[in-house]
């Protein structure tokens, strides 16, 4: 059994209650830290311990502390991103809706280290029952003052607030959010000025998923260096893996980083193998933006090494062979599903989240999915597949933010790797729209040879 | 578009307007602009839908411009700029969902409940429409019900079954 420092106690009941949640060493680290510890001295136990932005960026979330602002008398923001929205992933909603609480205590030691006396939850719309959730844990919280006026005498005020989202993919970009925030249109800014200088109403800020912060909790009580010593690499800690798609068992797992994904897919400990019987055809590791992977260059890199859960080597291999650990959202395909049904699925996703404001982005969506959708409905020509190519390389890097580059990197590993299964639909238009193209050339034992094509 | 459905004038009641004074209270000096999209769930959970006059009125409190307000309304999906069912009920389509059976769930309500996506029941109480991820892939195909947002799980087509039924009695 892996170590579990969030989901350890996840199955006692009434931990969604501060009394069971205290009785279990909650709130440990919010005394600790407002009473021990300094502002400084927090920050740098979350740089000791190599923790990383559990979002999907994976930029060390130590050193985005440390680039916050600090003029005189201009207030400072600790905001949370609960705008879970990348398909594929659901771990901040199983936290926050059966440890609120843990959450809540990573914001009070987080927002007290950054010097926030008010600090957002920005939730997504839709979670109205985590919404509810949340509130009344911070009702609770507050009642025992660990919120409000002077927090455990220590002088120290803080004031914790959930905002709704209106339901927009968008805002999970952090500046997007903020914008949401302020009342507005979900458009992400132009960068810089960063959040860290210039966030929310113009203040500095700080933008943090849910896992990063309720991972601060572990670090306070045990130290930065014990969580260091989890993992592998640079990556460090645990990651709440969720799962979903053809699996036995689907499901949030934390895993200790360094799992090796065949264990992490076939045993019982986590997913049980793929349902029904089958066999793995594909997976999507780190959510629907991140490049699709055939079953052998999931199991293992090119050169025949074992793949691991870790940010290093789930990108071994950059995007010809390897993928990325993004949000941690793994979604597993069996021998049955078309990849070319998924990759239109996807890109009419990101079509319809695109926020309109670039256009290689706003166009360029809604034409792929064009692409995709005449392709998997039997009426593609083979220029299509290029044409496909060619749109997504005029959409990545070309916009604000991300939104563009999650939207062309599914299509263009799609492309890289299933390049026979389109070309199929193509030349069997009618087969195609009865019958699945199957595994062949995919499936495990690795049986095809690699070619790593050029990206360009 | 934002397209006028309806011109009936509305009166935010005291209760309304006093949770709208709470979210007020939670942003700083001058920047109450940030109460918008939490007024609009709140006038959507009043109204079942946000009418122009309803955001006329959304705007005249929060002292902002008309157009703020609209533009916001039509940005966000999850909004309903018309009517729609007592229920209106919000199955995923999404990439994880789909592998698990949710274009099914779509089409088995679209018979069941006699109307097509967008449209409300004669009988005025279901709405349907498939909405984008919402983040609960691993427990698949899944629905949501405003104005609640009560969430269901798991799918089958028989389950769907049962729970149109319940809300039938209920109502």
């Amino acid at each position: 059994m892996s170590r579990k420092l969030l989901l350890e106690h996840i199955n006692v009941p009434g931990i969604n209650t501060l009394d069971v949640y205290r009785q279990k060493g909650g709130y440990r680290a919010v005394e600790k830290a407002l009473k021990t510890l300094t502002p400084e001295e927090i920050v740098e136990e979350v740089k000791k311990s190599g923790l990383r932005g559990r979002g999907g960026a994976g930029f060390p979330t130590g050193m985005k502390w440390s680039f916050l602002a600090k003029p005189e008398g201009v207030a400072r923001y600790l905001v949370c991103n609960a705008d879970e929205s990348e398909p594929g992933t659901f771990k901040d909603r199983y936290l926050m809706t059966h440890i609120p609480h843990a959450l809540i205590e990573g914001m009070i030691v987080s927002s007290f280290a950054l010097g926030a006396k008010v600090s957002y939850i920005y939730v997504r719309g839709e979670m109205m029952p985590q919404i509810r959730i949340l509130e009344k844990a911070i009702a609770e919280a507050k009642a025992a003052g660990w919120l409000g006026k002077n927090i455990l005498g220590t002088g120290y005020d803080l004031e914790l607030y959930v905002q709704p989202g209106g339901g927009a993919y968008i805002c999970g970009e952090e500046t997007a959010l903020l914008e949401s925030l302020e009342g507005k249109r979900g458009n992400p800014r132009i960068k810089p000025p960063f959040p860290a200088i210039a966030g929310l109403y113009g203040c500095p800020t700080v933008v943090n998923n849910v896992e990063s912060i309720a991972a601060v909790v572990p670090i306070i009580n045990d130290g930065g260096e014990e969580y260091a010593k989890i993992g592998i690499g640079r990556s460090t800690g645990t990651k709440l893996i969720s799962a979903s798609g053809n699996l036995v068992k689907p499901g949030v797992y934390e895993i200790e980083l360094g799992l090796p994904v065949e264990e992490f897919i076939y045993s019982d400990e986590y997913c049980g193998g793929i349902a029904n019987g089958k066999r793995l055809k594909a997976t999507v590791a780190g959510g629907s933006s991140v490049p699709i992977l055939p079953a052998n260059l999931t199991l293992k890199y090119a050169n025949g090494e074992p793949r691991l859960m870790s940010y290093e080597s789930l990108s071994e291999g950059g995007f010809a062979t390897g993928t990325m650990m993004g949000s941690g959202g793994f979604i597993a395909f069996d021998e049955d599903q078309c990849i070319v049904r998924n990759t239109w699925n996807f890109a009419r996703f990101y079509h319809h989240e695109s926020c309109g404001q670039c256009s290689p982005c706003r166009e360029g969506t809604g034409w792929m999915e064009k692409v995709l959708h005449k392709i998997e409905h039997g009426h593609g020509s083979m220029d299509d597949v290029d044409l496909l190519w060619d749109i997504q390389r005029k959409i990545e890097g070309n916009t604000i933010c991300p939104l563009g580059d999650a939207a062309a990197w599914p299509v263009a590993s799609a492309i890289r790797h299933f390049r026979d299964e389109f070309e199929w639909h193509i030349k069997e238009p009618i087969k195609s729209q009865q019958q699945n193209y199957g595994i062949a050339n995919y499936a495990v034992p690795i049986e095809k040879t690699v070619e790593v094509k050029s990206e360009n | 578009m934002l397209k006028v459905e309806e011109q009936t004038p509305v009166q935010f009641s005291s209760e309304l307007l006093a949770k709208f004074d709470d979210v007020k209270s939670r942003y700083p000096e001058g920047k109450h602009k940030s109460a918008l999209l939490p007024l609009l769930h709140l006038v959507q959970a009043e109204y079942l839908w946000v009418s122009t006059p309803a955001m006329d009125k959304v705007a005249e409190y929060l002292n902002i411009q008309p157009i703020e307000v609209y533009e916001v309304a039509t940005f966000y999906s999850m909004y309903f700029l018309k009517p729609q069912g007592k229920y209106a009920l919000e199955v995923c389509r999404t990439g994880p969902c789909c592998l698990v059976g949710a274009e099914k769930i779509l089409s088995h309500l679209e018979t069941k409940l006699g109307v097509k996506e967008g449209e409300v029941t004669a009988d005025g109480l279901f709405s349907f429409r498939g909405v984008e991820c919402l983040a609960a892939c691993g427990f698949g195909p899944v629905l949501q019900i405003s104005p609640e947002y009560t969430f269901y799980e798991n799918l089958t087509e028989e389950s769907v079954d049962k729970l149109i039924e319940d809300l039938r009695t209920k109502s």
